[in-house]
Formats: C-alpha cells, structure tokens, sequence
C-alpha cells in the first residue's frame, strides 16, 4: 500500500472515529451516511461488478429490517401482542434484555437475507438484462405490498422497536452506539469488498459482465458466483436495514423498510454517480449524494425533488460512467492503462 | 493414434430448418482438422452442438471417450474441449492480463475455493502467453480497445491458458489483416506441436486451411460431402460444385 493511500485512509477513518464529537448536530446524519456507503456498495457488487442491474436489492434491507425487530422482541414478549397492543399495553426491555434481543437479531438480520437471496438468487438469476431489472423490481414492491399484509408484523400500520432501555445512559448515548456501529460495518463492508474483489470471485463477477456466454464456454460456473454475490450483498443489506429501523425506531412497510423509490432508487444512484463497478466509485457517490440531498433539503426546502431529478439527468449525459469512471477516461495512464514500450521485440516479431 | 473426437450421425433441426444431417467426423488426437463448407452449411452449428450450446436432436458425440452430447457447456468445457468464436468474445473492461487469468483452470473449483486468491505464477503464464501471440506490450491495456485481429489473438491465448486437449476454432483468420494471418497460421500450427493441442478449424480461407490441416470436412446444406486429405479435397467435384456451383 503506498503513502497516498495510507493518508487517505487514516484521514477517513479519524473522520469516523471523531465526528460524533467534531460534529454532534450532524451525527444522525452522518450515521445514514455510513448506511447510504452500505447501500451503494452492497448494490454495485450486482449493478456494477457483475452487470445485473437490480432494482430489488431493497427487498434484503426490508427483510433484514423486520427481521431484526422481529427477533428483539420475539425473545422475550409476544411478537403479535406487541404489535396488537399499538402502544395501549407497555413492555419494556431490560438492559440486559434489550442488548441480548439486540445482538442476536443483530446476526440474523444479515443470516435470513442471505438465504432469502440464495432462493431466490437460484430461481431468477438465470434472466438477464432488462428480464432480470423487472423481476427484481417487481419482488422490491411485491415485498413491501405481502408485508403490509402480515398480521404478526403490524401489518400497513408497521411496528415499533424496543425502545433504548432506561437503564444506561440517555439518548446520547444510544446516538453514539448505533453511530460506531454503523461505521463498523461500512468499514468491514469495504474491506471485504475490497478483498473479494482481489480475488477470482471479483474477476469472475466482471467476466459475467463483460461476457457471459464467454465465461460459460470458458468452464465457469457462473451460476455459482452470481448467487454468491447476491448473498453477499443481501447479507450486509440486511444488517444495515436491522441498524437502520432500529435507528429511527419504527418500521413502515413501503415508506421505510421496502422503501423502493426512496432507498431503492438511492442505491442505484449513488453507485452510478461515483462509478460503478469500481471500489471507491460508490464511497464517493454515496457522500456527494447525500451532501447534495441533505443541502437542498435544508437550504431549498421544496426544491429538493427537483434538484435530485436534475441531478440524475446531469450524471447520465455528462457523467455516465460515473466520477470514478469519468476520471479513468481522463487519466487512463493513472489506473494503469499503459503500453509496454520496452517491449516491442514481440510486436515486431509478430510483423 | 487415438480418436479424441467423434460425432456419430447427428441431427440438429431448428424448425423446418435442417442445420445438421446425419453428420458424422472423428477427429485423431493431435492432429489438426479443417472443416469447410459454403456459408450456412452448419458448421458452425455443429460446434455448438459439440460444445453443447444447444442439445442435438439424435446421435451422439464422444469426447475423449466420454458421451458429451448431453453434458452443458461449462462441463465440456472442464474436461478440455474449448472453442473460439467467430465474432471475438473477450471480456472488454477487463485488461489483457486479467482477461487471461479469468481463463485458467482453478486447481480445485468447488463452491468453497470461489474466495481463493489468483496465484501469482498465473501471471507469469499469462505474460508468457502473451508474448506467445504478441500481445505483451499491450497487457495493461483494456481487452475492449485492442483491434479486432489483436482481439482474436487474445482470444486464442485465452483458451491455451485453459490448457485445453482440443480447440475448436471458428475462422480464426476471418477479418483479420492480410500480413497478420501468416503469423496466425504459424502460431496455430505451433500450438499444435508444442502444445500437443488438437485443433478442428472452420475457415473459409483455403490458402489458410489446405496448409493447416491433415485432414477436411466439408459440410453442405447440414450434410457432410466430403472427407480427405486437402488435395484429395481440391479435386473433389462435389465440393467445387458446392462452393461454385453445379454446370
């Protein structure tokens, strides 16, 4: 690794670890930052990495978000007295209660949605192209419709989450938690991104986009790695949807969990406005996105819609490759796309 | 010397169409076989049915002993039988050298080695490879931008990073820059002997084939015409009828 990159890294990283106290009015905002990285990164392993542009991956953060409400409250009162009661009968979690509810819904919410993906991976990921961004699209609001349906989840009033225990610490506290925590998994998401890239699993993923026929006559079993990628993805998907509903404190079927035109339309964005199918390209897109968002909400409040309309239209004409992939054309010799000049012996022979 | 592949009597029709007719051919291990035939005569169908891009209606193939004739591509393609592509297939946003590493066989190809790191004696492979075709100066180029001919070239080092018993090649000179083809013929020729890679090659370029193979097939409306060394080729009746056409 060289010097640059240790710099930038150890920049980011202090900004994570400083920034609560740095900036304690933004550090909700910041929190969703770090899902927003999540979001972005999870869905350039299918649109970018792989070229499978899905339109469902929200379907993963809606499962993992109930699913992680669903396991908290499970343990230790019943799920469909809770979400009957709508605030008529009180429970309350102990602190030990609450962080043991927590950390195993914690875990589960990335386990069920990898399987889920892995079902449903086996059934709809042999379509391709346009086929396979309207299955997914339709799975996206199919989910949100079958979960306003379910009874044992509040249904299309939605469900609460166990409230922060009042043992421990206040409101700032709970903030600190689920921002460092929210950080933590942007970084190991990064990070094992970054390595799966690295390995025969990232070339295969860029094979199937760049070809797949190819790739099948070539002895790859691409069927294999896609589903994988899809695990991957709604693993991590689901965890930051378990982080997420707890954060806000409440699970809305369509608004907040399978939130299609909100987070699902993001994450498209996000990736493509950095670059998509590069590592950093949905870092960058996610930060710019959300800075640019959250400005127009604060300062132009009304137009906010507006702007991110006009927003979309100015990366597909100008930036269609994204700023990561705007930036490789520009400097082509800076990603490494060079000729090999001392070796013209080959070239010559080959005349 | 050994059969390493037979096609016996096989059918393929698309409809009403009759692509393949009771086509039959064996190849010998380590030879380099031509087959020829008018444009949609079915050569190219009958790759794809030796490969198993579609299923063959009747008949069967043998691969190295083995039936293939139901197997699907990836698994024809793992016991050594790979082929080449008319129009080129490459992986364009990936560089040459990656396009290469992508090609290798894994050691062990099981759902928990997908996560394994790309061992670095691959690269050494891959460049040497390269170099093979002439490619090297270019490794750290985009796949995508290389010419059409440059693309082939890297097509066929591709499959020879496979390490392949048998390539099918489909024209591996069409399109390709008159002065290029004899460094194509050449390297093809070498794949053969070094390697010890059989090689059945469709080409509409006689000058091409008659000095590649040992051996010709010629298809013609999805039927086999003809079979023999190339002169006995040349002077077969049916096949100039074929190609120019009957008085």
């Amino acid at each position: 690794m060289n010097k640059n990159k240790l710099i930038i890294y150890g920049l980011i990283f202090s900004f994570g670890l400083f920034a609560p106290f740095l900036f304690p009015a933004y550090k909700l905002q910041i929190s969703i930052l770090w899902i927003l990285m999540i979001l972005a990164l999870t869905w350039d392993i299918q649109g970018g990495q792989m070229g499978y542009n899905s339109f469902g991956n929200i379907l993963f953060f809606g499962i993992g978000m109930y699913v992680c409400a669903s396991v908290q409250i499970g343990m230790f009162f019943p799920l469909a007295e809770w979400t009957a009661s709508g605030g008529e009968k009180t429970f309350l979690h102990t602190t030990s209660q609450y962080f043991q509810g927590f950390f195993v819904g914690f875990i589960l919410s990335g386990i069920v949605p990898a399987i889920v993906a892995a079902l449903i991976g086996y059934g709809i990921l042999g379509l391709r192209g346009h086929y396979f961004a309207i299955c997914t699209l339709g799975l996206g609001i199919a989910a949100g419709e079958i979960a306003g349906g379910i009874e044992l989840i509040g249904a299309g009033q939605g469900m609460t989450v166990p409230p922060w225990p009042k043992g421990i610490g206040g409101t700032e506290l709970r903030s600190q938690f689920f921002y460092y925590l929210c950080f933590a998994l942007a970084i190991v998401t990064f990070v094992i991104l970054q390595w799966i890239y690295k390995t025969r699993f990232g070339l295969v993923l860029n094979a199937i986009r760049d070809n797949e026929d190819k790739a099948e006559a070539m002895g790859i079993h691409t069927m294999r790695y896609k589903i994988i990628g899809w695990v991957v993805s709604a693993f991590f998907l689901g965890i930051a949807g378990g982080l997420l509903g707890n954060m806000i404190g409440y699970i809305e079927p369509t608004e907040i969990a399978f939130a299609g035109a909100t987070y699902g339309v993001f994450m498209v964005l996000m990736a493509i406005l950095g670059g998509k199918g590069t590592l950093w390209g949905p870092v960058i897109g996610a930060t710019v996105f959300h800075v640019f968002k959250e400005g127009f909400w604060t300062f132009f409040l009304g137009w906010q819609y507006v702007a991110l309309g006009a927003l979309i239209v100015v990366i597909v004409i100008f930036f269609p490759e994204g700023i990561m992939g705007w930036l490789r054309e520009k400097y082509p010799n800076r990603f490494g796309e060079v000729v090999d000049e001392s070796d013209r012996k080959a070239q010559v022979e080959l005349n | 010397m050994s059969t390493i592949l037979e096609v016996d009597k096989v059918y393929k029709h698309f409809g009403g169409v009759k692509a393949n007719e009771n086509v039959s051919l064996t190849v010998e291990q380590g030879s380099i076989v031509g087959l020829i035939g008018p444009n949609g005569s079915g050569k190219t169908t009958l790759f794809n049915s030796i490969v198993g891009t579609h299923p063959i209606d009747r008949g069967s193939i043998y691969f190295d002993g083995e039936e293939v004739s139901s197997l699907p591509v990836p698994a024809v393609a793992k016991l050594g039988l790979l082929r080449t592509f008319q129009q080129t297939r490459i992986y364009g946003k990936l560089n040459c050298i990656q396009n290469m590493l992508i090609s290798s066989k894994p050691e062990k190809d099981t759902i928990f080695n997908v996560f394994e790191k790309i061992p670095d004696e691959l690269t050494e492979k891959s460049e040497n490879l390269l170099k093979f075709v002439g490619l090297y100066q270019k490794r750290k180029l985009r796949a995508g931008d290389l010419s059409f001919g440059q693309q082939k070239l890297l097509e066929l080092a591709m499959a020879l990073m496979n390490e392949p018993k048998m390539l099918l090649l489909d024209e591996p000179t069409a399109g390709i820059n008159p002065t290029l083809i004899n460094g194509i013929i050449d390297r093809l020729i070498k794949v053969n002997e070094e390697f010890g890679i059989t090689l059945l090659v469709i080409e509409h370029n006689m000058r091409v084939i008659m000095n590649l193979a040992q051996k010709i097939f010629c298809l013609a409306h999805g039927q086999m015409l003809a079979e023999g060394t190339p002169d006995q080729i040349k002077n077969n009746l049916h096949v100039v009828d074929a190609y120019l056409g009957a008085k």
